[in-house]
């Protein structure tokens, strides 16, 4: 009895076999490029590391439902689980997780985490929080202004809800029904200041004071975000309008490969979150309505394994862009 | 061709390139049913639309941040900041964004933005309708900054700065607007945003000055060729940042004597970039040293009348300035 109500859960959303574990692996894959990631900088290959570890459902859930390339992916540092499935590879984060010239997202210029990628729509990220709100609330504008039915998605932590930038944005999106959606990775931690400390009141529904709707999500669960982004990605392909996604969810990791999070939170907490890990959780499913098989679910560990194992190695040995290289490129050319 | 002011030049600039190009836009605060406080995007609704030339909500981060956003998916907005002295709010998205995308991205997205904002201290402006603000993004690789002064300048560097693939800042002296009138040809030559003015020639010195200060300054260097017959040279950097060296030091090195003008807090001035850039690269053509002429370093130009006129160079301080110099 069980195994049918929960089997129609992905069926009642439209999602088969194949989009369950293509979401389970890009999940999986997302996980083990951010644990590879903390190995690097431990051998003393990577000089910094963010992580997404514990955001994988928020993140894939959402980017199902974007085309990419077309619509406009504005990022936070944490977004390697989002950016990897819109079409960035493991070769792709591990180049800009050690600086090289080949890192697509800057050539290494920037910290990792910065995502970019023309190609990708994925707008060049920066580092002070929440300045992408209004941009992507202009990039919204434009796909409006022109009649397409291109949707910008803008992400942040729960912090980036405290500045004005996030405010402005919500704004404006709700006075010319964007088509965007505001999606918040509410992870409980900004570096140490816990989400009590940041957030007045709810998050999700502060969009009603903007006018459009707000939604609380638990974000650990990938079918729940999925539900969520799919409906707002259509009231925005629609033209009806913004929505705002509140993600519940928990940085399972400390802020950065900088911070020592004993400091500041108990390893208790740490391990019961553990418990409700996104992708334990669906794996979960999955193998209750049995769509993944032990051998199954090895061979793609392996699979992913091989990839992670490439992608490392062929970083490592590709080269730093020349000195000379950081000096060129401030203006674009006509 | 018909003489306009500087007001009415920047307005038929901005209307043709939005002619010429539908991705290009106004947004900004009052800039559409009102156009503008100043008039410059009178009129400009009623041609292209509400969409198109966009009231936007008192949030000047939104308006920059909004128009990069809109700058990296297809359009070519043009944000009017209606008192340079707002812009802070919008300092990180200028700074932090805009003129860096290009860099950070490694070359994958370029910001195609124009931000006007009008400067410059106006009687009864005080603190906050009155800042000088240049010095503040000349420190900004990434970015330009342009100031141009006459209506035919101010025009074809519009142009330019629309057409351009980077973030401009666009300032405009206020109370040059209506005061400075001139011959606007249709089809002026184009004024690339690299280039300074020699607008006279002359032997003694060297007078370098933009905004109302450069008009001022012109005034004077007559007044001294008449009176005293000293030669002035006055170049106009047109181009605050990246600054036309070569145009500044050939002049420097003509006249040995040079005198640089602003209304600016003088302390960390574009002025003082000016004075640096001569002092090392035209360092054994002086014959007197570096001159600046700005305003104190005190907050702003205040309210009443008397206080303002201590605070902004007039002319009789720029010509005690420019005689000082030519007889050093």
């Amino acid at each position: 009895m069980t195994i049918e109500t929960t089997g129609a859960r992905h069926e009642a959303l439209g999602l088969d076999e194949a989009d369950l574990k293509k979401i389970y692996r890009a999940m999986l894959l997302a996980r083990r490029v951010d644990e590879r990631s903390w190995i690097l900088n431990r051998q003393g290959k990577a000089a910094f590391v963010i992580s997404c570890q514990g955001q994988e459902a928020a993140q894939i859930g959402t980017a199902y439902n974007l085309r990419p390339g077309y619509d406009y992916l504005y990022p936070y540092y944490r977004d390697s689980g989002m950016t990897l499935f819109l079409g960035q590879t493991p070769r792709d984060q591990l180049l800009s997780l050690m600086g090289k010239r080949e890192d697509p997202n800057s050539g290494g210029r920037q910290m990792p985490g910065h995502f970019s990628s023309r190609d990708l729509n994925i707008v060049t990220a920066s580092a002070p929080v929440g300045v992408q709100y209004p941009q992507a609330a202009g990039s919204a504008l434009a796909f409006k202004m022109r009649g397409e039915d291109g949707v910008v998605v803008a992400c942040g932590g729960e912090a980036s809800t405290s500045g004005g930038d996030w405010h402005e944005a919500m704004n404006f999106a709700g006075i010319h029904d964007l088509p965007m959606i505001f999606l918040v990775e509410n992870n409980v931690y900004a570096i140490s200041v816990p989400s009590k400390l940041q957030v007045a009141g709810s998050i999700a529904k502060r969009a009603e004071g903007y006018g459009f709707p707000g939604t609380e999500v638990d974000g650990n669960d990938v079918l729940a975000v999925y539900e969520a982004a799919k409906e707002a990605v259509e009231r925005a392909r629609r033209g009806d309008g913004p929505t705002l996604i509140e993600a519940r969810t928990y940085r399972i990791t400390a802020h950065s490969s900088d911070d020592d999070d004993r400091r500041y939170r108990e390893r208790e907490e740490i391990e019961e979150w553990r418990l409700k890990d996104p992708i334990i959780r669906f794996e979960k499913y999955l193998v209750e309505n049995g769509l993944l098989a032990d051998e199954e679910q090895e061979a793609m560990e392996q699979e992913i394994k091989a990839e992670v194992a490439e992608a490392s190695e062929y970083a490592e040995n590709a080269p730093f862009a020349e000195p000379d290289e950081a000096l060129t490129g401030v203006y674009a050319e006509a | 061709m018909a003489e306009k002011n500087l007001l009415q030049a920047i307005h038929e600039g901005l209307a043709e390139e939005m002619r010429a190009d539908e991705t290009v836009m106004v947004l900004g605060e009052d800039v559409g049913r009102a156009g503008g406080v100043f008039r410059v995007t009178q009129g400009l609704q009623e041609e292209f639309g509400a969409a198109r030339v966009m009231d936007t909500p008192l949030a000047e981060s939104l308006i920059i941040g909004s128009a990069i956003g809109l700058s990296v998916n297809g359009m070519r907005p043009v944000a009017e900041i209606q008192f340079a002295d707002f812009i802070t709010p919008a300092f990180d998205q200028i700074v932090n964004e805009a003129a860096k995308f290009y860099y950070r991205s490694n070359g994958a997205w370029n910001v195609p933005l124009t931000i006007r904002a009008p400067y410059g201290a106006v009687p009864g402006g005080a603190l906050y309708h009155s800042q000088s603000i240049e010095a503040w993004f000349c420190n900004t690789p990434g970015l330009k900054v342009v100031a141009p002064t006459f209506p035919a300048d101010a025009r074809a560097m519009l142009k330019s700065a629309i057409r351009d693939p980077n973030p401009v800042l666009f300032l405009e002296h206020k109370r040059t607007y209506r005061l400075i009138k001139e011959d606007v040809p249709d089809e002026a030559p184009e004024v690339p945003l690299n280039s300074a003015r020699v607008h006279r020639e002359g032997d003694d010195i060297t007078v370098i000055s933009y905004g109302l200060m450069l008009y001022t300054a012109l005034e004077v260097a007559g007044k001294l060729s008449d009176e005293h017959g000293v030669e002035t040279e006055v170049v106009e950097p047109r181009t605050l940042y990246p600054l036309d060296k070569e145009t500044i030091l050939n002049s420097v090195k003509k006249t040995g004597k040079v005198l640089i003008v602003s209304e600016a807090n003088i302390t960390g001035s574009v002025s003082g970039e000016i004075a640096a850039v001569v002092s090392a690269e035209a360092f054994e053509w002086l014959d007197a040293p570096v001159m600046r002429l700005g305003a104190p370093d005190t907050p702003a130009a205040p309210f009443a009348r008397p206080g303002m006129d201590a605070f902004v160079p007039d002319a009789q301080k720029i010509e005690a300035a420019m005689l000082e110099l030519a007889r050093y």
